[in-house]
């Protein structure tokens, strides 16, 4: 496969928002309320489309065989992208809840960046995609505040969950070679700024020290992600070329 | 044997007015304002036409049938040669619906989009804004949830007259 900066940038956006998109829809039917079950699987279609926009895209910078579908469907493992967080699993309602609003917060503030950079395609996919990210985000941060200053059983499991997940937000803003359209190590600040605010209401806190985990960006995942592929791939990988 | 029929934008318009979304049906699609744009390749020449079109949520299903739909209806017009162009940028917003179709959604009943600077308040737990309810007008009414049975509605019930209803939403 060509290889370029924009085309590993490209990918890398497309990845993280098609990984965290098929996270999500694995709430579908199951979540806590009808309403709540709706909403998580609206944001699942949310990133959905904004991944098939990147797919596109990627496809076309490739050029030859490459289709959303041939990208999504039939790359292995340690060709995604993606960022650690987003594969991590759904645990329960306060995990999926926290690892929503720590991406959509960061999905953001990058995509704030991102609607103005030179390339005009990822420009207009980010431009589109954060009137969406604006409703996650809003919707993220009312439930972690909701849960965290809920009752002791929910606080209690917001503190499991940031136990859980905090180790792989660092990785947002440690640049991938390929990664020189946005800064993310000057989103770094903001980002924790607006963190800690919604915490502060949620009677959460940010972990003082914690060991980062990396290597999302460059293909090398956490235990999670073959997992999730096995679902995705399932079928084109079994049947190539199966449609209906 | 098919008459190629004379090819004038406003002709072309005339038949965009009548494909509809397949999710909400009283909309057509330029009440939605996602027809950016008509091109004439060449211009008045032999039947090459493009539909420049723009989706309202990225993730919204319905696109793929909407461009299809386009096709259609001008297949059964007796055009050829359509191609269907999908842009994001300038992107689409409910400001971009027309009058007409706000009033359509209404009598649906689907509450329409208020303006965009009037409601999208972003702050977290915003009172949500005033809607109307579309079957008994009261502005009594409250927020069920944002996300609704598609991307772009969101679930409000009327604390008048009880019924819930849907919010097509700013965007």
């Amino acid at each position: 496969m060509m290889n370029s900066p924009l085309i590993d940038y490209t990918l890398h956006l497309a990845d993280t928002t098609l990984i965290l998109s098929q996270r999500n829809a694995e709430w579908c039917g199951h979540g806590p309320i009808l309403e709540q079950d709706i909403a998580i699987t609206n944001i699942s279609l949310d990133l959905l489309g904004q991944s098939r926009n990147f797919y596109q895209y990627a496809a076309t910078l490739i050029g030859g065989d490459a289709s959303e579908d041939s990208l999504a469907y039939l790359r292995k493992e340690r060709e995604f992208k993606n960022l650690l967080l987003v594969e991590q699993a759904n645990g329960d309602w306060g995990q999926t809840i926290l690892r929503q609003y720590l991406y959509s917060q960061f999905q953001y503030l990058l995509f704030e960046k991102l609607q103005q950079c030179n390339d005009a395609q990822l420009a207009a996919i980010a431009a589109k995609s954060i009137k969406e990210t604006t409703y996650h985000v809003r919707w993220s941060s009312e439930w972690v505040i909701r849960l965290g200053d809920g009752t002791e059983e929910s606080h209690t499991r917001m503190l499991k969950a940031i136990d859980e997940l905090w180790r792989y937000t660092g990785e947002m803003f440690v640049p991938a070679a390929y990664e020189t359209i946005v800064e993310v190590s000057r989103l770094k600040n903001e980002w924790q700024q607006k963190v800690m605010n919604i915490f502060s209401e949620a009677t959460l806190s940010i972990p003082e020290k914690m060991f980062m985990q990396n290597g999302g960006k460059n293909g090398i995942h956490t235990e999670q992600l073959g997992y999730i592929l096995t679902d995705l791939q399932y079928l084109q990988r079994t049947y190539p070329g199966a449609e209906w | 044997m098919v008459n190629t029929p004379t090819i004038s934008k406003d002709n072309i318009w005339s038949i965009l007015e009548t494909v509809t979304d397949p999710e909400v049906p009283v909309l057509t699609i330029t009440d939605l304002g996602i027809v950016r744009d008509v091109i004439l390749h060449p211009p008045l020449g032999d039947g090459g036409i493009e539909v420049i079109i723009t989706p309202t949520y990225t993730g919204c299903p319905a696109m793929d049938m909407i461009a299809m739909n386009i096709k259609l209806a001008l297949i059964e017009n007796g055009f050829q040669n359509i191609k269907i162009t999908s842009v994001l940028s300038p992107v689409w917003t409910t400001d971009w619906m027309s009058e007409d179709g706000k009033r359509k959604l209404k009598e649906y009943g689907i509450a329409p989009p208020n303006p965009r600077q009037q409601v999208c308040n972003n702050d977290l737990f915003a009172a949500a804004e005033a809607i109307q309810c579309p079957h008994c007008n009261s502005h009594h009414t409250h927020r069920i949830s944002e996300f609704g049975s598609t991307a772009c509605k969101s679930l409000y019930q009327c604390d008048d007259c009880k019924e819930p209803f849907d919010y097509f939403k700013c965007h």
